[in-house]
């Protein structure tokens, strides 16, 4: 019991390190330099754009044309309510388009370019997720693993994404981290990824677990940050250093 | 329990590997004479002036890997008086060539915009060659960072 | 085939000088990257693109490892007569591609 409340007590600070109030939220783009989000707002020749080309491509070629008909009708709004509760279980948009093209491995070129096609759909609207008796726990368990210490460094996300954001990293500005943008043009991959992808590289960087694709503990992370992004406009795809 | 001539050549082993990729101390001199040679390859010996080249690249770049470069150059553009070619040169890539852009009085105007790939802070350089046989330059400084949480390859 | 985007006025002044926006899907594997084991990755670029119109070229490229991947290439050119300008990008490995756009000259 004692042990339990020492671990507690160590859990306390983080969480009570607060959140980023709504009025302070800002997105990753703000964060950027002037010509960085240029390439972002280039519709004709952003690092984006053959990727989304690719995708329109295969949403006929791929048949979901057939069902869901014109997409900037159908699938409006739909990634910026995504992770959501599809058969009773937490899925990504990446599960769901894999859930009808299971033959599209999690980070290849052809779902990210769907994902991306899909997501772009949503771009302007509000986020929303879902939040209720069947999410609550995704969200809290997201919420915890945002705060909590892990891997070599001893380091929780919210060290710098709550507590330090808009400071220097190596002379790089640090973001708040929202999902506004997934799936995202990064300079650093010199292609679109996903938020998964984007995880793992923290991941890697904290020195902690590397958590696969699809993990649960990756889909109550990004339902959390979804969450804690609430009301912010969907910008995918993003481009981001 | 490991043996210590095993122990010895193993570290050998790990020692000798990266230094295989390793760059050599004066790299930075190494470029820097590239990237002259690789300008006289282009004049020769003719003068460079300062002068008519505007080169527009962020001052301080968030990611080297895709950096937004224009390069325009003053010139009427006529038959008798045009660009014939601008060149793109950096001092500290692996190796100095960026692109050349064969232009004439058919382009209007000579302006060329890209993404480029600067490895690391130091000078950008742009040579418009013209149809006079004359040589124009500017030369800009810029600070390459890096974007945080790097995955060395990782999916 | 790669994808490659082109953006040409549909319609421009005899005499205006256009802008032209081209974009190609291409890693521009620069042959100085190495895999985990050390290796080399070799080079595989796209070396050149150049521009036609109506038969004639009216740009050339010259690129080089140091062009991001994905290369963007803007520049112009002065809208003579109606026609059709042609693009073609070429590189290592034997990579072709080439793209028309129209354009009517008023």
């Amino acid at each position: 019991m004692k042990e339990v409340l020492l671990a507690f007590s160590l859990f306390l600070p983080l969480i009570a390190v607060g959140e980023i109030p709504l009025s302070e939220r800002k997105s990753g783009y703000e964060f950027m330099s002037r010509e960085t989000r240029a390439m972002q707002d280039d519709e004709v020749t952003g690092p984006a754009v053959l990727t989304l080309l690719d995708g329109e491509a295969l949403w006929g070629k791929l048949g979901c044309q057939g069902c869901h008909k014109d997409a900037a009708v159908s699938m409006k709004g739909v990634a910026a309510r995504y992770p959501a509760m599809v058969d009773g279980k937490l899925t990504t948009l990446e599960q769901q388009v894999r859930h009808k093209a299971p033959q599209l491995g999690y980070e290849s070129r052809d779902l990210l370019a769907l994902t991306a096609f899909v997501a772009k759909q949503s771009r302007g609207m509000p986020i929303e997720v879902e939040v209720s008796n069947r999410t609550r726990p995704s969200i809290d368990r997201g919420n915890e693993f945002f705060h909590r210490r892990q891997g070599q460094l001893n380091l929780a996300c919210a060290q710098c994404h709550d507590a330090n954001w808009g400071k220097k990293l190596a002379g790089t500005p640090v973001p708040q981290a929202h999902p506004t943008g997934y799936p995202l043009y990064r300079l650093e991959w010199q292609s679109v990824g996903s938020i998964t992808r984007r995880f793992r590289n923290c991941l890697t960087g904290m020195r902690a677990e590397l958590l696969p694709h699809g993990a649960p503990e990756l889909v109550d992370l990004e339902l959390y940050l979804m969450w804690r992004a609430r009301g912010m406009k969907m910008e995918a795809p993003a481009v981001r250093p | 329990m490991i043996s210590r001539r095993h122990f010895l050549l193993l570290t050998g082993v790990a020692i000798a590997t990266p230094v295989k990729a390793q760059l050599p101390p004066n790299i930075a001199e190494i470029r820097k004479a590239a990237l002259q040679e690789a300008i006289k390859k282009v004049i020769g010996d003719a003068q460079v002036r300062q002068g008519k080249v505007k080169v527009d690249i962020p001052p301080l770049i968030d990611n080297g890997n895709a950096v937004p470069v224009t390069v325009e150059v003053e010139s009427p553009m006529t038959q008798a008086d045009h660009v014939k070619a601008i060149h793109l040169f950096t001092e500290r890539n692996p190796q100095p060539y960026v692109f050349t852009a064969h232009l004439g009085p058919r382009a209007g105007k000579a302006r060329v915009a890209t993404r480029a790939r600067i490895a690391d802070s130091g000078d950008v350089v742009a040579i418009a060659q013209m149809s006079d046989g004359s040589f124009w330059s500017e030369s800009v400084k810029v600070i390459v960072t890096l974007s945080a949480c790097l995955e060395e390859g990782l999916i | 085939m790669a994808r490659v985007v082109v953006n040409v006025p549909a319609e421009a002044k005899k005499g205006e000088v256009i802008e032209i926006r081209t974009l190609a899907g291409h890693p521009m594997e620069t042959g100085f990257r190495r895999t985990q084991l050390g290796e080399l990755v070799p080079r595989d670029i796209i070396r050149s693109l150049v521009c036609s119109y109506n038969g004639v070229e009216v740009f050339r490229a010259e690129l080089h490892p140091a062009m991001a991947a994905n290369p963007l290439l803007t520049f112009t050119t002065v809208a003579t007569e109606s026609g059709t300008l042609e693009f073609r990008w070429s590189g290592d490995n034997g990579f072709s591609v080439t793209e028309k756009a129209s354009i009517k000259v008023v």
